[in-house]
């Protein structure tokens, strides 16, 4: 097998070093009935020709995103990622490390983390960042619980406009950790008038910026409502670009800014791994949930890093931590990191001039179609429109004319009929005039 | 066998070697500022077109001012992160003892696969009918991780070990409720993981602590004791964090059944024992595995991971959503709480999972095979008792005996001599090593957990443990200054961690005045 490095005759060795007969002297402590003497039902080790083949059939039995006409965003976005990042995160002193638990033989991971945090800092425009969390729906459910003890309450309203997958993570951690969620209808273009739902018993109100259809709010309002009944306002952002062509959410008012950073430098995957991000206000640093980098000297008095306040943490804290989470999302922000230092100021808006710009025109081409109608008022990559029949059947008949063109409403709130014609669309720099075209084309010839 | 102690006498030169350079580099030991401290405006490491005129729909809500990212090119990018990485150590550079982690090798095919096209550039959201073989793949996946454990379902979509057990304990709560039998305690060996109790407060339960016995098995008579009709489960780690097999496990598990209680298992020692034990033979109901450990995917500096939960058949219908299930058409995702998936405890996370941590994880076991895996094992434990026996007459064994994949060392052997367990394992820095887990466990003083896994060789194994001797015997010998100055020959000397946390700094800032109120933090 061509990763274990012993020989048989290390193995005849190194038991009569330890004194014993054979191997299964050593796993003498398992008790006899749960001790299996033969190999599992399985089948037997592999070259690597045939292991590639086997899992290459799998990835030939779909339909690539780059090999067609691609408009599918709602939370995770296909971006140019560029040949660098990937070269530089498969290096194996940044790929094969564990936590940075060791700071003198960690400094490469703790700086990039440490610029990690700034980066999310200065796009939020927020005070403090973590190193990550697993992904945007997580880091909304943390951002949450810790607007909960922030503020002694126990009750979230969370907008029509998040994220469903967010809204649902919510209510999955609201019903066991123990707290209370207000969600309201999701009603694409309408006024969601959240601040009367805001009472003294509210620990924050979480909306979503764009928001799930795509639209674009100022929060300022919002946040000051919040802030006089003593809540906090949580902005989610699950499309990271947004923030080079739109006012960020520390400037409208923003606490705790919890966000999925797929976006930059990491593929569509599935769906995993992604990269959660998470900034709040510096007053609130001690409540934060995850790792979090800090810089300091070493004994000769050089700059370094290392992990910090780490005594709200489970490996400390226990029972009494600010969150259970152990793991993060190291190597996806290595690859975010990367692709936004690559980017720069101007190439960072310039790609989201760049995705506006697509959205824009494909969002008049859609227009221009019979009976088919655009539901927002403003958006940055993404939009939703009305079509004049249920949406989910039109999809699937684009995907038979090999167009991938957005998703369907229904897949995610399949029980309310009245958004059963909505289909949210994306757009991104990836998207080429002829993609638009045979979008455009194909939608012709689908719709009745 | 080369002569080095010729080759040195040869080579070594007569003069001492200098002290500090003028640049404060160390041959390939590079100093590195931040990328903001690198920023030239009118730079840029893509080339991107602009935009054609267009007519905005942001409604009024333009972004004004600059970001404040520094501007590079690509080859001062490439040489950055480089350099970053040249002070990083690494399994690729060397043995990576670390007790509880399981740091063995990472396959490169595996990183090839999940970079395929099929499996990377496929959305989580694209028609089912446009993604057949990836819902395959995690179906051939969940059906080995079914047959290793012998456990009936399993939940896919946690991000990590500890987003595992969350999900374990809800759908152990969430059991209990459904029978009209809700409960209040957990109870957690004082040697567990920090995210066991953590886990357990999150989802609203008392943790009620179990001490270990005097051979580093949980206190089964302890155990009983606090069993009782107000506890929910036993969350046991197995092999535990002792590196010790739980050998009273199946009276455990019954004890922990005729009380009406789950047992949960905290899986992340399940190296030690996959292809020789099925977890469901032990009595376990519920347990989490980490694919980053046992099924090699990389640790990535810290993740990302991924956690799926084994569940029995009592707790299968509460698993997270989605699920995937054979319906009619072939494989189908279930994302909704209808029909049979009413009873799901709802969504855990964004999407479907860790599909890139899938097609890896998927690689490794078909590459090992029921084979293969079996050795791993078996290797993992050889390994761990053969450092073990190489190393019991220097430092000292918490628990005589064989151990599993991992061997567990306290202080006792620094007892007087002003070196701490800290200090051994800042010195091993110097030789070229990372060091053990450190005071990990919690119940023994000092402690020193090791796990070299099977990717290690004899040799390699050779040389670690007459490193550790030689420093051992310069603790004996009092040479206490090699100690406390450790390591000193790292890309940095020991970093003062007080300070960082007294007033922490956790973001660059621009020096200047100028900078205003965010300088002022």
């Amino acid at each position: 097998m061509r990763y274990l490095p012993l020989t048989e005759a290390d193995r005849a060795a190194m038991l009569k070093t330890i004194g014993v007969s054979s191997i299964d002297a050593l796993f003498a402590e398992v008790p006899a009935a749960a001790r299996l003497d033969g190999l599992l039902d399985l089948p037997l080790a592999q070259g690597e020709i045939e292991v590639e083949r086997a899992i290459s059939h799998m990835a030939e039995r779909n339909i690539v995103a780059g090999s067609v006409p691609f408009f599918i965003g709602g939370g995770a976005y296909r971006h140019h990622v560029p040949a660098a990042v990937d070269h530089l995160i498969q290096r194996g002193e940044f790929l094969t490390s564990y936590t940075p638990y060791q700071p003198e033989i960690s400094q490469g991971t703790l700086q990039y983390l440490f610029e990690f945090q700034t980066q999310v800092a200065l796009l939020t425009s927020m005070e403090v960042a973590n190193a990550s969390l697993y992904d945007g729906a997580t880091a909304c459910a943390e951002a949450v619980m810790m607007a909960n003890r922030v503020t002694g309450r126990k009750r979230a309203v969370l907008s029509g406009g998040l994220h469903p997958h967010y809204r649902d993570v919510c209510a999955t951690y609201a019903e066991f950790v123990g707290f209370d969620v207000v969600a309201t209808d999701p009603q694409p273009g309408e006024d969601e008038s959240l601040g009367q739902l805001i009472d003294n018993t509210t620990s924050c109100v979480v909306v979503q910026s764009p928001d799930f259809w795509g639209e674009l709010s100022d929060q300022s309002e919002l946040a000051r409502l919040c802030h006089e009944k003593g809540a906090l306002l949580v902005v989610v952002v699950t499309e990271i670009l947004s923030l080079g062509a739109v006012k960020p959410p520390g400037e409208m008012g923003a606490d705790i800014v919890a966000a999925e950073g797929q976006s930059l430098g990491n593929a569509l995957n599935f769906g995993g791994p992604y990269l959660g991000l998470f900034a709040s206000r510096d007053k609130f640093v001690r409540q934060m949930p995850g790792r979090l980098v800090g810089e300091t000297v070493d004994a000769e008095g050089r700059r370094g890093w290392v992990l910090t306040l780490s005594t709200r943490e489970q490996h400390i804290r226990r029972e009494r931590a600010t969150s259970n989470i152990c793991t993060n999302s190291g190597l996806c922000a290595l690859a975010f990191t990367i692709h936004l230092a690559l980017l720069g100021e101007s190439g960072f808006v310039r790609l989201a001039r760049l995705n506006h710009a697509a959205a824009v025109r494909l969002a008049e081409r859609i227009e221009r179609l019979p009976a088919v109608r655009l539901v927002n008022h403003s958006f940055f990559n993404e939009f939703t429109v009305r079509l004049p029949c249920p949406a989910a059947p039109v999809v699937e008949a684009l995907a038979q004319k090999r167009v991938l063109g957005g998703i369907p409403i229904s897949r995610l709130y399949p029980d309310r009929p009245e958004l059963a014609d909505l289909l949210l669309v994306a757009a991104t720099e990836t998207a080429t005039e002829d993609d638009m075209d045979r979008f455009e084309q194909a939608l012709r010839e689908v719709l009745p | 066998m080369n002569d080095w102690s010729q080759a040195l006498s040869l080579h070594t030169p007569a003069a001492a070697p200098i002290a500090v350079t003028f640049s404060g580099n160390r041959a390939l030991q590079i100093e590195e500022r931040l990328i903001f401290e690198q920023d030239a405006p009118g730079r840029c490491g893509v080339d991107l077109p602009e935009p054609p005129a267009f007519r905005p729909c942001l409604a009024g809500l333009e972004r004004r001012g600059p970001v404040g990212l520094p501007s590079l090119s690509e080859p001062q990018v490439i040489r950055h992160f480089t350099r970053l990485s040249q002070k990083n150590y690494a399994i690729d550079s060397g043995l990576y003892p670390l007790g509880s982690c399981t740091m063995k090798h990472n396959p490169r095919l595996n990183e090839k696969l999940a970079r395929l096209p099929g499996l990377a550039d496929i959305h989580p959201l694209q028609p089912v009918s446009t993604v057949r073989g990836a819902l395959e793949l995690i179906d051939t996946l969940s059906r080995w991780l079914k047959t290793l454990t012998g456990m009936p379902a399993v939940a896919l979509s946690p991000g990590a070990g500890a987003h595992g057990e969350l999900c374990g304990i809800m759908t152990i709560r969430a059991a209990l409720e459904a029978r009209g039998d809700p409960r209040r305690r957990v109870l957690v060996p004082e040697s567990a993981h920090g995210t066991n109790p953590a886990t357990a407060a999150a989802c609203g339960y008392a943790v009620d602590p179990v001490p270990a016995n005097a051979q580093g098995r949980v206190d089964r008579s302890a155990l009983e004791r606090k069993l009782g009709p107000d506890v929910a489960a036993l969350m046991l780690t197995n092999p535990n964090t002792c590196g010790l097999f739980e050998n009273e496990i199946v009276e455990i598990a019954a004890a922990v059944h005729r009380a009406g209680a789950f047992f949960y298992c905290d899986g992340a020692k399940f190296n030690a024992i996959v292809g020789r034990v099925r977890p469901a033979d032990l009595g376990i109901d519920c347990m989490h595995l980490n694919l980053h450990k046992t099924f090699s995917t990389p640790h990535g500096g810290g993740g990302p991971g991924s956690g799926p939960v084994m569940l029995a058949a009592s707790l299968a219908p509460y698993a997270p959503l989605p699920w995937l299930v054979l319906g009619q058409h072939g494989l189908e995702l279930v994302e909704h709480k209808a029909g049979a998936a009413e009873t799901a405890i709802g969504r855990l996370k964004g999407f479907h999972g860790q599909m890139g941590m899938f097609v890896r994880a998927l690689a490794y076991m078909l590459s090992h095979g029921a084979d293969g895996l079996r050795q791993v094992a078996e290797d993992a434990v050889l390994n761990a008792n053969y450092l073990r026996v190489l190393l019991e007459r220097d430092l000292s064994l918490s628990f005589p005996g064989p151990c599993m994949h991992e061997v567990l060392f306290d202080d006792r052997f620094l007892k007087d001599s002003s070196i701490t367990t800290l200090d051994f394992a800042k010195a091993l820095i110097d030789e070229g090593y990372h060091p053990m887990t450190m005071y990990f466990p919690l119940i023994v003083h000092g402690a020193m957990l090791i796990e070299p896994t099977e990717t290690e060789s004899k040799a390699s194994l050779d040389e670690f443990a007459a490193v550790v001797k030689s420093l051992a015997a310069a603790a004996r010998a009092a040479d206490v200054a090699r100690f406390h100055s450790a390591p000193s020959l790292a890309p940095r000397r020991r970093l003062d961690e007080t300070a960082a946390a007294r007033k922490p700094v956790l973001r660059w800032l621009p020096a200047s005045p100028a900078s205003g109120a965010v300088a002022a933090q």
